[in-house]
C-alpha cells in the first residue's frame, strides 16, 4: 500500500511536470525525484516481500493495509513538505525576499553608479 | 531493518563524485530543433547535471525510506541509533542491507544508466536533425 501511494504521487507529479511545470521555477522535479527513487526503493522491499511469503504478499491483513497506507500519506506528506521547504529557502519567486525587504525607492542601478 | 544506509552511501559517494566533476566541466554549446521547427543554440546538459539526477534519487528515496525505519522503530533517535544493533541482530541487519539494501542501490543506478541512454539518445536525434534541415536548405 505504501508502494501503491507512493508510486501515485511519482506519477501525478511527473504528469504535472511534463503538463508545463518544468517552465516554471516552482521546482515540482524534487517532488518527482523524491517519490520515484522511493517507490523504486520500496519496489525492492516488495520483491524481497514476495519471494519471502508468497501469495500471502497480496492477501494482507485489513489491519495492516490500514497501517500501510497511513505510512504512504505520511510519505507523500513528508515528500511534500521537503519540496515545500525547498522553495522557500530557495524562494524562486521572490516572494520571502519581497516580504522581507520591503520595497522604499526604486533606483536602478546602472554600470554607471 | 537498514537496507536505506546502502543507496543513501551511494549517494554520498556520487554527490562528492558530482561536485569534482562539476568543477572541471566547460559548458558545450549545441544547435538543436525544437518540436515546432525552430532551431535554437542550447548549451548541451552536462555529465555532473545527469549524475545529478541520481544523487536526486537516491537521497530523495533514502529519506523517505529513512522515515519509514523510524516509522517502524527500526531508527531510533538515540545511540544506537538502529534498533537491530542495540537488540543483537547485528548479522541479520548486514545480512538484509547486504540482500535488500544492494539491490535497490543498483536498481536505482540501472535505471539512471536507462535514462542516461534514453536522454544521449534524444539528444543525438535532436542533432541528426539539425544536420538534415541545414542540408535540406
Amino acid at each position: 500500500m505504501t508502494l501503491l501511494i507512493t508510486l501515485f504521487a511519482a506519477i501525478i507529479c511527473t504528469v504535472i511536470w511534463y503538463a508545463g511545470a518544468y517552465k516554471s521555477n516552482m521546482k515540482v522535479g524534487v517532488l518527482c525525484w523524491l517519490y520515484w527513487g522511493a517507490s523504486i526503493m520500496w519496489f525492492v522491499d516488495a520483491i524481497f516481500e514476495y519471494a519471502e511469503i508468497k501469495a500471502e504478499f497480496f492477501n494482507p491483513a485489513p489491519l495492516d493495509m490500514l497501517n500501510d497506507a497511513y505510512l504512504g500519506l505520511s510519505v507523500v506528506a513528508l515528500g511534500m513538505l521537503i519540496w515545500l521547504i525547498i522553495v522557500l529557502i530557495s524562494d524562486p519567486k521572490g516572494v520571502i525576499k519581497e516580504v522581507l525587504f520591503k520595497k522604499t525607492s526604486k533606483t536602478k542601478i546602472t554600470s554607471e553608479n | 531493518m537498514a537496507c536505506f544506509l546502502v543507496p543513501a552511501a551511494e549517494a554520498v559517494v556520487t554527490t562528492i563524485i558530482t561536485k569534482i566533476i562539476k568543477a572541471k566541466e566547460k559548458e558545450e554549446k549545441v544547435k538543436i530543433s525544437f518540436s515546432d521547427g525552430i532551431v535554437e543554440e542550447t548549451t548541451k546538459i552536462k555529465f555532473s547535471t545527469k549524475l545529478g539526477w541520481l544523487n536526486k534519487l537516491l537521497w530523495g528515496g533514502s529519506a523517505l525510506l529513512a522515515f519509514e525505519h523510524i516509522w517502524h522503530g527500526e531508527v531510533v533517535p538515540f545511540f544506537p541509533f538502529l534498533t537491530a544493533v542495540k537488540n543483537g541482530e547485528t548479522a541479520d541487519m548486514l545480512a538484509e542491507m547486504e540482500s535488500a539494501g544492494v539491490t535497490m542501490a543498483v536498481l536505482v543506478t540501472a535505471i539512471w544508466v536507462c535514462m542516461l541512454i534514453v536522454s544521449n539518445i534524444i539528444e543525438k536525434r535532436a542533432l541528426r536533425e539539425v544536420k538534415l534541415t541545414k542540408e535540406a536548405l
